[in-house]
């Protein structure tokens, strides 16, 4: 009895206090929201927003609904995070494995890079380069093109635009290409198991990525053509460039800052797990006559990678997670859009905040469900 | 002297390859340099393309020639295993090299050379170099914000007083080192927190000593009664009952009242800012978050599913959302859960939702070293007979934390520089007042000059606190 006492008592006195706080929180926004005059409930998403948004990828304006420009903050937040993760990705990954080079000026080199940009708040590196580096680029009239058809200008960069030709083709070919190297990598596999043989299969994918849909441009009847940016007078000062994509210049403050400041991150777990490697398993796979290139291929990575792994990924999670800082930069992702905008038109604080919220941990969370389990997967089982 | 043979550099003709590699390679460097410092071609009667990769062709020739096994020349055989190991490395260390070289002048003339120091207005800044007379100019701006320039000294007085108490652990003799851990957790906050709020704040009083002290004292005492196994509980919860209880239910005093200090003028939070509102809030934070987070990842590994679960759903939560939501939650959601005649201040707002938020990240680091300890460590403290409490005071946390240095001080540097955040709430530390006082029309045009200063203060903060917590991993380190 007096046991099941002490086990029972904390429980009920920590969810009484759990339940006391929120129950306190709730009858007090009930209140207030009376005393206020303002309803709960999710039925905005569906009103006409009468707001603009700056830049977005699916089509949208004022007339469209609230639900409509959270899809757009959603969208650009997404956008960001990718192009920001692909290139945080490179960048770490290149100095990481320059941090552990035997040459002293390149680890050197790497290390200060790292120190760098990972001891200077994030919001500061944004604003160095929306407000102080990149308004030092030229005016539109001025720029100069860079391999003759970017232009990078204080506007923003300008590239030249795809137009495709059944481009539906290409997009199988490349289907194709990769279902072939998935079925000769299976192959190739078998083909050692049982023979012994090895199959070179690394530049067979290599030759098939090209090949089929260079087969598709030559047989195929696609075509590619570019539709390169051209400058346009609108006034007499004023000038833009018309065709092409254009990439606004907090699209590129934004990435820029988020993938150098994330870089740093990466490098160390990159660094981390290399370096967690045992010697022995490099020198007894040495000795058992591999070449350097598959000691790394065939022992070191798929070692590192299991340590590599779930750090980046945490840190993949933070930069999707600081990208909400575009709202100091006025880049319209979801928290600019939906926890700015279009909270100070409705004034639904809670709702909004609470969707802006659970959209981010939703986020998170499933992310984090699947590392767990892909972490259970990898890990070594001991025996 | 044998037959030199230029394409396989060796032993037996080492001073040749010596002399023509380094000559060749320093010739690579002074071309760089003259051309870098002097703007001076010495290759312009070659074809452009090849005048541009002239230094480079040099030097890698100049570095293939010295690169010489064994030559018995020390420093030969350093530069060798170190920049020159082959010639993948050796060409990266000549672009490095030269990438140095060649960003130094136009840094050092912005920096120092062309830039302006003197005057205190805009006119004197007609250089190309950076107008430091900018940040002279604003620097008060910068570090203590819009706090009025009469009351600043209260600023700097409270800091150096706070600097002073916080070093007294290097100066405590071994009498009275033991208490030094009370000293930090409760004594250190609990003085900076009057400093901060008496002498900085001046501001209005709403905790009640005299009923504060009562409600202390008779809970000590009835706390004498309690059987000890409740006894932490009751001491969580009963003081402030009952301080509430004396003060808003017996004695009806007001919900806020307006006390001042004598003598010293009231300047609201919303005036304070720059670089000491980033120190204010962080080491209020770094209180804070610390004991929440121990709490929590207890609680994550407590026995009790329901506190368990409590805390995996408190640490999650704050884990997946993005620091700017929760500060938005903290300006305009946050007021609605609350009376509507209770009023919180928005530095305070801010505080607490940063606190909860690295809280969060703190207890997930503490639980790691809480799981990395072997549980021979929780057995044989079980079987002294220590009780829960007891056993995680004396035998666990200690060890654990000592585990966990560097992923608090990772979570620490996280939230230093998380502080220029809270610009959400309008609260201006020294982020924001640079991007307030790029706006003004008299100083337009130095957005550069303000970044790069604050960057430099931040790297210097971060980099101080990064070493620091290196070192302090190296003293606590044990051998196990």
């Amino acid at each position: 009895m007096d046991l099941k006492l002490q086990k029972i008592i904390p429980q009920l006195i920590t969810v009484l206090i759990v339940v006391l706080v929120f129950g306190f929180f709730t009858y007090n926004a009930q209140i207030n929201m009376e005393n206020r005059g303002i309803d709960f409930g999710y039925g905005f998403l569906s009103q006409e927003s009468s707001f603009d948004v700056q830049f977005s990828l699916i089509e949208y304006d004022g007339s469209h609904s609230y639900f409509r420009a959270y899809l757009v903050g959603l969208l650009n937040t997404i956008l960001v995070s990718v192009i920001g993760i692909i290139i945080a990705t490179i960048l770490g990954v290149v100095v990481g494995i320059a941090r552990l080079s035997p040459n002293y000026l390149i680890n050197q080199f790497a290390a200060f890079y790292v120190e760098f940009f990972r001891n200077i708040p994030l919001l500061l590196q944004i604003f160095f380069w929306y407000f102080a580096a990149l308004r030092a680029l030229p005016l539109p009239q001025d720029a100069d093109a860079m391999f003759g058809v970017f232009f990078l200008t204080i506007k923003g960069l300008y590239v030249p635009a795809f137009i495709w030709e059944n481009l539906s083709v290409f997009l199988y070919s490349i289907i194709a290409a990769i279902i072939a190297i998935v079925v000769i990598r299976v192959h190739a596999r078998k083909l050692q198991e049982t023979q012994g043989k090895q199959l070179p299969v690394f530049w067979i994918s290599v030759g098939l990525i090209f090949i089929l849909p260079l087969l598709s441009f030559l047989m195929g009847g696609v075509k590619l053509s570019f539709e390169v940016p051209v400058l346009k007078q609108l006034a007499t000062t004023s000038f833009i460039y018309e065709g092409g994509v254009s990439l606004p210049p907090e699209l590129i403050a934004l990435a820029l800052s988020l993938s150098l400041y994330t870089a740093t991150f990466i490098a160390e777990c990159v660094r981390a797990g290399i370096q967690g490697v045992g010697k022995g398993q490099k020198e007894a796979a040495a000795s058992i006559g591999l070449n350097p290139n598959q000691v790394l291929k065939l022992v070191v990575m798929p070692q590192a990678l299991r340590i590599i792994i779930p750090p980046t990924t945490n840190q993949y999670l933070n930069l999707t997670k600081n990208s909400s800082l575009a709202a100091a930069i006025a880049y319209p992702d979801l928290v600019l859009v939906f926890a700015g905008t279009a909270l100070m038109q409705t004034g639904k604080a809670i709702e909004i905040v609470s969707i802006t919220m659970f959209t981010y941990l939703t986020l998170s969370i499933s992310i984090s469900i699947f590392m767990n389990w892909y972490n259970k997967k990898i890990a070594i089982t001991e025996k | 002297m044998s037959k030199i043979n230029f394409l396989k550099p060796d032993k037996s003709n080492l001073n040749t390859f010596l002399y023509l590699g380094s000559f060749l390679f320093l010739i690579s460097i002074f071309d760089v340099l003259l051309n870098s410092f002097f703007s001076i071609n010495i290759s312009g009667f070659l074809p452009n393309i090849l005048s541009f990769l002239l230094p480079l062709i040099l030097g890698f020739i100049g570095l293939y020639f010295i690169r010489i096994e064994l030559s018995g020349i020390k420093q030969l055989d350093l530069i060798n295993k170190h920049i020159n190991t082959n010639n993948f490395n050796a060409i990266l260390s000549l672009l490095i090299i030269f990438v140095i070289i060649k960003s130094l002048p136009p840094i050092l003339s912005w920096f120092f050379i062309d830039a302006n120091f003197a005057g205190d207005s805009k006119d004197v800044c007609t250089g190309t170099g950076a107008c430091w007379t900018y940040i002279k100019v604003w620097m008060r701006r910068f570090m203590y914000g819009m706090y009025p320039n009469a009351e600043q000294w209260r600023i700097n007085l409270s800091f150096i007083a706070l600097a002073l108490l916080g070093s007294v652990g290097y100066f405590a003799t071994d009498r009275f080192k033991k208490y030094l851990t009370l000293y930090y957790v409760v004594i250190y906050p609990f003085i900076a927190f009057l400093f901060i709020f008496f002498f900085i704040s001046g501001g209005p009083v709403f905790f009640d000593f005299s009923y504060g002290i009562i409600a202390a004292i008779l809970s000590i005492i009835i706390g004498f009664f309690i059987p000890s196994r409740f006894k932490f509980y009751y001491f969580l919860i009963v003081p402030f009952a009952l301080y509430i209880l004396l003060k808003y239910f017996i004695f009806f005093e007001e919900y806020i009242e307006l006390g001042k200090l004598e003598g010293l003028n009231w300047v609201e939070t919303g005036a304070w800012g720059g670089l000491s509102l980033t120190f204010i809030i962080s080491f209020f934070c770094l209180i804070f978050c610390f004991p929440i987070g121990m709490a929590f990842a207890l609680g994550r590994r407590s026995e009790f599913p329901l506190i368990r679960y409590i805390s995996i759903g408190f640490i999650e939560f704050w884990r997946g959302v993005p620091l700017i939501t929760v500060l938005f939650m903290s300006a305009v959601m946050f007021p609605m859960f609350l009376p509507a005649d209770f009023f919180i201040d928005k530095l305070v707002r801010c505080i607490i939702a940063i606190s909860l938020f690295e809280a969060a990240y703190v207890a997930e680091v503490i639980r790691g070293g809480l799981q990395a300890l072997p549980r021979g460590q929780y057995e044989a403290a079980k079987s002294l007979g220590m009780g829960y409490w007891r056993m995680h005071i004396f035998v666990i946390l200690p060890q654990a934390l000592k585990l966990v240095i560097p992923g608090i001080a990772n979570t620490f540097l996280a939230l230093v520089k998380d502080t220029p955040l809270i610009f959400v709430v309008g609260l201006l530390e020294i982020v924001g007042m640079l991007n307030l006082a790029k706006t003004n029309p008299e100083w337009l045009g130095f957005a550069m000059e303000g970044y790069v200063f604050a960057a430099i203060i931040f790297w210097i903060i971060c980099y101080a606190m990064s070493k620091y917590s290196y070192n302090l991993e190296q003293k606590y380190k044990t051998d196990r």
